[in-house]
């Protein structure tokens, strides 16, 4: 087996039926997404930088692209350590209702977004039980952001967090450290890959939500507006020009994200 | 115990407890609400379209994304790596972006391709073909990534065995490959499936939004609540959701009897 594999490190050259294969793949996948985002470049610069430079810095649309950023930046963080707390509760505890948890993660990800605004105002909104009410503020981009990104951190946290030895901890407990100090010098360096992907990845998501606002923060301009909302009402008003400008810094922020999400994984993999 | 309890906490505040409430706001005057959702001629409609599309979509994404991985796994190309970045792409465009692009290309009046489509007699955009675009855009990599650990664990020892034995190509692919990647397969469909059902940004710029030719199940939320009909939205919303939790719950059941 092994001399197989030695013999064949990696995988099969393309035989003529599965380059046919991957030929078709790529026609559709250009087809689907690759032209499209490419369109949106091209359409973006057509006017010049300094018109996507006059798009993009609208007093309006500057205050979303902030507005958008900043919220994310924010729930990046919060998920970063509830994340990893619900890794850790996941992954070291055992109690009843452990399943039901798992669960509850995941659904912010199945769930249609349009239901998840509608979801979160009916528990923060005008009829709220609770009587706190933040339909219409800047708290509602926050906690919709929040339960869109919810499942990124834990899921990518989780599996890493299994896998961790058990005996270095213990080794490190038994030389006199605290459980604070095996957190931060033993536990903690081996998951921060795994944190950071999730974080990447829930700030992607974040800054590119639109459906779970609408219905939530009133879509006020230079208050509650996203950047994405500010897209949609370009499109509506027939400016493609200067939505193909916004939508292609929204573009950015997603590539510069997978860029770092790369880069995190060859890391990973080079550590072995 | 204080880590579990905060745990608990934040999922009970920002997930079960406003989950419930739309079950509750649903069912606050019996059935009616339902009623009033599945008598209405265009909110059938436009669930009979979503479930369309969304069929469609997961098709076109289960061959697409089940060949791709094959040829990821197993096969050595120039721009191997670079592919496999642009296709977890989709996950983190924003939907409306995503509507915005299908719309620069096959748009009717000054899209790239969409004039010369329009002139053969295919609409794209503001028609069912747009929404099944859009929709398998947002869902693309979902099969894809549940595939492809599979297929790298399960290794290619059997793949050879049946090929040395003499089996074609598509004998080994229907005998051998598919039974040892069918949960990663399944996990791969119940997921697109609920995520093709929900897609609501993207549909929503390429659709046109049409009662009862082009508007979506999700759109109907939007427009029922819009329009001072909460129940009505409130109901919309619940038959989505259904669909949502069971399929994550139809995943977490088969994936640990999987692994044992």
């Amino acid at each position: 087996m092994s001399t197989i594999q030695a013999a064949r490190p990696r995988g099969a050259r393309l035989s003529r039926a599965s380059g046919l294969g991957l030929g078709v793949a790529m026609l559709w996948f250009s087809l689907l997404v690759l032209i499209p985002l490419t369109a949106v470049v091209v359409t973006a610069s057509e006017g010049g930088w300094g018109h996507f430079w006059d798009a993009v810095t609208n007093e309006q649309t500057a205050a979303a692209i902030r507005l958008t950023v900043g919220t994310a930046f924010g729930v990046t963080l919060v998920n970063v350590v509830m994340g990893t707390l619900i890794a850790w509760v996941l992954v070291r505890d055992r109690f009843f209702g452990k399943r039901l948890l798992e669960i509850l993660i995941d659904i912010p990800f199945a769930l249609p977004t349009i239901v998840a605004g509608l979801v979160l105002l009916s528990l923060y909104g005008p009829e709220s039980p609770l009587g706190v009410d933040i339909h219409n503020t800047r708290v509602a981009v926050f906690l919709a952001f929040l339960f869109v990104t919810l499942p990124f951190v834990v899921r990518t946290v989780q599996p890493v967090l299994a896998e961790l030895d058990h005996e270095v901890e213990e080794a490190a407990a038994s030389l006199g450290a605290s459980r604070f100090t095996t957190f931060r010098r033993i536990i903690l360096p081996s998951l921060t890959p795994a944190i950071a992907a999730g974080a990447a990845l829930s700030f992607a998501r974040a800054v590119s939500e639109y459906g779970s606002l609408v219905l939530l923060s009133g879509n006020l301009p230079m208050r509650t507006e996203v950047t994405s909302v500010r897209i949609l009402s370009s499109i509506e008003n027939d400016n493609t020009d200067s939505a193909a400008a916004v939508a292609a810094v929204l573009l950015a922020i997603s590539f510069a994200v997978i860029v770092v999400l790369d880069i995190i994984q060859r890391r990973v993999t080079r550590r072995g | 115990m204080v880590k579990r309890l905060i745990v608990i906490a934040y999922l009970f505040l920002l997930v079960a407890w406003p989950l419930f409430l739309v079950g509750q706001n649903t069912f606050e005057g019996g059935l009616d609400n339902l009623r009033g959702i599945v008598e209405d001629p265009d909110v059938v409609h436009a669930l009979r379209l979503s479930l369309m599309v969304a069929v469609i979509a997961v098709v076109i994404n289960t061959v697409f994304g089940v060949g791709v991985s094959l040829l990821l796994v197993r096969y050595e190309f120039p721009g191997k790596r670079l592919l496999s970045a642009l296709l977890d792409v989709p996950l983190s465009v924003s939907p409306v972006v995503v509507g915005l692009s299908l719309v620069l290309v096959y748009g009717g009046r000054d899209g790239w391709f969409g004039p010369a489509l329009e002139g053969a007699g295919f609409q794209v955009v503001f028609a069912t073909p747009g929404i099944v675009m859009a929709t398998a855009f947002v869902a693309l990599p979902l099969v894809i990534r549940e595939v492809v650990p599979v297929l790298e664990e399960v290794g290619d020892e059997q793949e050879q065995a049946a090929r040395s034995l003499g089996a074609n190509a598509a004998q080994t692919f229907w005998r051998i490959t598919l039974p040892a990647i069918k949960w990663g397969v399944t996990y791969g469909v119940v997921l697109s499936l609920a995520r093709s059902l929900g897609e609501f940004g993207a549909v929503k710029v390429v659709s046109g939004n049409v009662l009862g030719e082009t508007r979506t199940a999700t759109l109907v939320v939007e427009e029922k609540y819009l329009n001072f009909d909460k129940g009505g939205a409130y109901a919309a919303a619940f038959l989505l959701a259904l669909v949502a939790v069971a399929a994550i719950v139809v995943v977490s059941v088969l994936r640990p009897r999987d692994q044992s």
